[in-house]
């Protein structure tokens, strides 16, 4: 746990030195495509001349940079291949920095996969003082008793929800108030080393340093979830080409983020096995031509699937769209009840607004909003990112939700647990420890 | 989208060597070395190597001269002959007595400021412009100093100019009778004021000889018949119209009297000739022979 408090807060630090430097690239590493945008701070937003800031507050950094590449190597969101994945990773990061004119040293990145794991975590303590201070935060904090996820699983997320004092809950910063006792929720999310590691390796052989990570579902619900819908409460489904990542929020805390290792991939390959063509036919196909609510027009549209077999004069195959229709959906439902099953499980009906908004590349399949609704329930709509200063319009797509969030993390990352102090009575222990240690180690 | 059809295609992953150079070129200081110190070097390096050979810069030293001098000896810029203008002749002859310049002489050798001022030197001159004209003449533009007075001094006879230069000397008095006369020591110093004198004494210039300045501080106008008008070191103009407006009321400069002593403004003073009052009276005058010291030259 300290050493991923040390990475952790190692890597707050660089974050802080990328913001000196003023250019951090951010890099999100999915399974169809690795984007890689460069952003340059301009330091603190300067306000207009009405007084408002303009932009949410994320005027502060522009878009110097962006490159996209098709994903090498990388399956349901994990690193499968490291030489190629690092290569793709190469490619998207030259080109960004091509296009930016600037080298960039510092890099935030998210991962869609690596199986995450959410848990929520209950701490109390009673505090000395009247007032609670930094320090009785950092010991509420520490005193979350923190369930045994497994050696294999690294934490990546552990942000303190909500705050409780006495008998008064919900309370966003409980400093300087006065009260007995001080109890804290906390959401930690754990996934898997090993995913984890390879991705810092593919980074490292990049010759990048890692200014930060995040889950990808996490970013996505940031970009696209309005403030309203992160105050009262609503899920964010990423969907990938991989994985489909889902986060729930509410009072603007992620409370719970999990991923269905399904995706848009599946089904081009779907396509791929029943219309037999080749999986770049097929994702040509899926794009132009996908759906997932069949009419009876669509019965009468016939698709030239121009298999690539090599025969052209027979094989001039046609499919209707009704066909193609039939292939995509039951696996789009599969996918969608999937993610359903996962936020009953997380307890989504008690949530007080239960607002579902639908991101990601494979969320631009036309019919897809209706095809929710009847899953998951009557509020769902289609987001899009936040509109961020300098991005290009290629890259303003659902696709990049969890591009744009990274962004906006990169530019206002929210507390976590490594953010705030080390409680006090946890110095001597450790130096005491190593003291000892010391004089074993040398007599 | 992706492609339809799929060949071969080349790995548009840059090498791990390619990347890093490229990390490298956008790294901004080694860019500026490359761009600025690596060709400033090169080119420094490339010009000490060939200076580092002796006879190589004495032979780059010998070219640039030679160049210079082929320039600056072409028939435009040649000097051939000197032309004064606005000097007499005596001074025009001192003025070429003086500038000893060597022609067919290049303008660029010609320092035309230093020949200035050694004009200037002279005293007659009061100022000088010189310059080269078209057609390669040293055109020399002289103003004179106009003489306003003679000085009498120990060294002999001066004539000065309005500010009190000396201009030239004189041989005698009788040269330029139509200048007022001063003399004593420092009257050079006091010719302005002493020409605000000779203009108070129009009424009287008849009767003037000169003015003496006393202790190098006052003046003393003297008149024919060894009269004396002594004058203040303060507002000496304003003392000496009231003698001539004594002079115009009451004739007194006609009167037998040898000095009129203004230095003290509130208690102006006569002093009669020896015998005056004698002959005031009606008594038999006893003959006086004097000479003033100062103006018996004349």
């Amino acid at each position: 746990m300290t050493d991923l408090y040390q990475s952790q807060r190692a890597m707050r630090n660089m974050r802080r030195a990328a913001m000196q430097r003023g250019v951090i690239a951010i890099l999100d590493v999915g399974t169809s495509k690795i984007a890689c945008l460069v952003l340059r701070f301009d330091g603190p937003e300067r306000f207009r001349e009405d007084g408002l800031g303009s932009m949410a507050g994320q005027s502060s950094f522009r878009v110097i940079g962006a490159a996209t590449t098709r994903s090498r190597g990388v399956r349901f969101g994990e690193i499968d291949a490291m030489q190629e994945t690092e290569r793709a990773i190469r490619t998207a990061v030259q080109a960004a920095q091509k296009m930016a004119n600037v080298r960039v040293d510092h890099v935030i990145a998210c991962l869609s996969g690596a199986r995450p794991r959410s848990y929520g975590l209950a701490g109390d303590i009673e505090i000395a003082a009247e007032q609670v201070t930094e320090q009785d935060v950092a010991r509420v904090l520490a005193a979350c008793d923190v369930p045994d996820y497994g050696s294999e699983r690294e934490v990546l997320h552990a942000q303190p929800v909500n705050f409780a004092l006495d008998h008064r809950s919900g309370l966003a910063d409980p400093r300087g108030q006065n009260g007995h006792r001080l109890a804290c929720d906390m959401h930690l999310l754990t996934v898997e080393t090993t995913a984890l590691q390879n991705l810092l390796y593919c980074i490292k052989r990049c010759d990048l340093e890692l200014a930060g990570l995040a889950s990808s579902a996490y970013v996505a619900g940031i970009a696209s979830l309005v403030e309203d819908e992160q105050e009262l409460g609503a899920a964010c489904i990423d969907m990938g080409g991989g994985a489909t990542g889902l986060s729930i929020f509410i009072k603007k805390h992620m409370i719970y983020a999990d991923s269905v290792r399904m995706g848009g991939d599946h089904v081009t390959s779907d396509i791929a096995k029943g219309l037999q063509v080749p999986m770049a036919t097929a994702e040509r196909i899926k794009t132009f031509y996908g759906g997932v609510m069949a009419t009876g027009m669509d019965d009468r549209e016939m698709i030239e699937i121009g298999g690539d077999s090599g025969d052209w004069e027979r094989d001039r195959r046609k499919v209707s769209r009704a066909e193609l229709i039939g292939i995509m959906r039951p696996r789009v439902e599969e996918i969608l009840e999937e993610v359903r099953a996962r936020l009953d499980a997380a307890g989504f009906d008690s949530l007080p607004s239960q607002q579902i908004v639908l991101t990601g590349g494979a969320s631009q399949i036309p019919g897809l909003d209706g095809l929710a609704a009847r899953i998951l329930g009557q509020n769902v709509r289609l987001g899009r990112p936040l509109r961020v200063q300098g991005l290009p319009q290629a890259a303003t797509g659902s696709a990049f939700a969890s591009s744009v969030g990274l962004c906006l993390f990169a530019a206002h990352p929210q507390d976590e647990w490594w953010d705030f102090e080390i409680p006090a009575e946890r110095y001597p222990a450790r130096s005491l420890k190593r003291a000892v240690k010391w004089f074993r180690d040398n007599w | 989208m992706q492609q339809v059809t799929a060949p071969l295609r080349r790995d548009p992953a840059p090498s791990r060597a390619a990347y890093r150079m490229h990390r490298l070129w956008l790294t901004p200081v080694f860019r500026a070395l490359l761009r600025v110190g690596m060709p400033a070097f090169v080119v420094t390096m490339g010009f000490g190597l060939y200076l580092s050979d002796d006879t190589r810069r004495a032979a780059l030293g010998d070219k640039v001269a030679a160049m210079t001098k082929s320039v600056q000896e072409r028939p435009e810029f040649m000097v051939t002959l000197m032309a004064v203008d606005g000097a007499s002749d005596p001074l025009a002859a001192a003025i070429r007595n003086l500038v000893v310049v060597e022609f067919p002489v290049s303008s660029f050798s010609l320092d035309l400021e230093a020949m200035r001022a050694q004009v200037e030197t002279i005293d007659a001159v009061k100022s000088a412009d010189l310059r080269i004209r078209a057609g390669g003449i040293l055109q020399v533009d002289v103003t004179e100093r106009d003489p306003a007075m003679v000085w009498r001094s120990a060294q002999g006879l001066y004539l000065l100019d309005d500010t009190g230069h000396r201009i030239a000397g004189l041989t005698g008095r009788d040269a330029r009778p139509d200048l007022a006369l001063v003399a004593g020591d420092g009257a050079d110093r006091a010719v302005p004021e002493a020409l605000a004198l000779m203009a108070a004494a129009e009424p009287i210039a008849g009767r003037i000889r000169g003015l003496v300045r006393m202790g190098e501080r006052r003046w003393d106008l003297v008149l024919d018949r060894e009269q004396r008008i002594q004058l203040p070191e303060d507002e000496p103009v304003a003392a000496l119209e009231r003698v001539i407006a004594l002079d115009q009321a009451e004739d007194i400069l006609e009167r037998d009297l040898t000095v009129v002593d203004m230095r003290n403004m509130q208690r102006p003073t006569l002093r009669l000739a020896g015998d005056a009052l004698a002959r005031l009276r009606g008594e038999e005058p006893t003959p006086v022979t004097r000479i003033s010291g100062e103006l018996a030259g004349n």
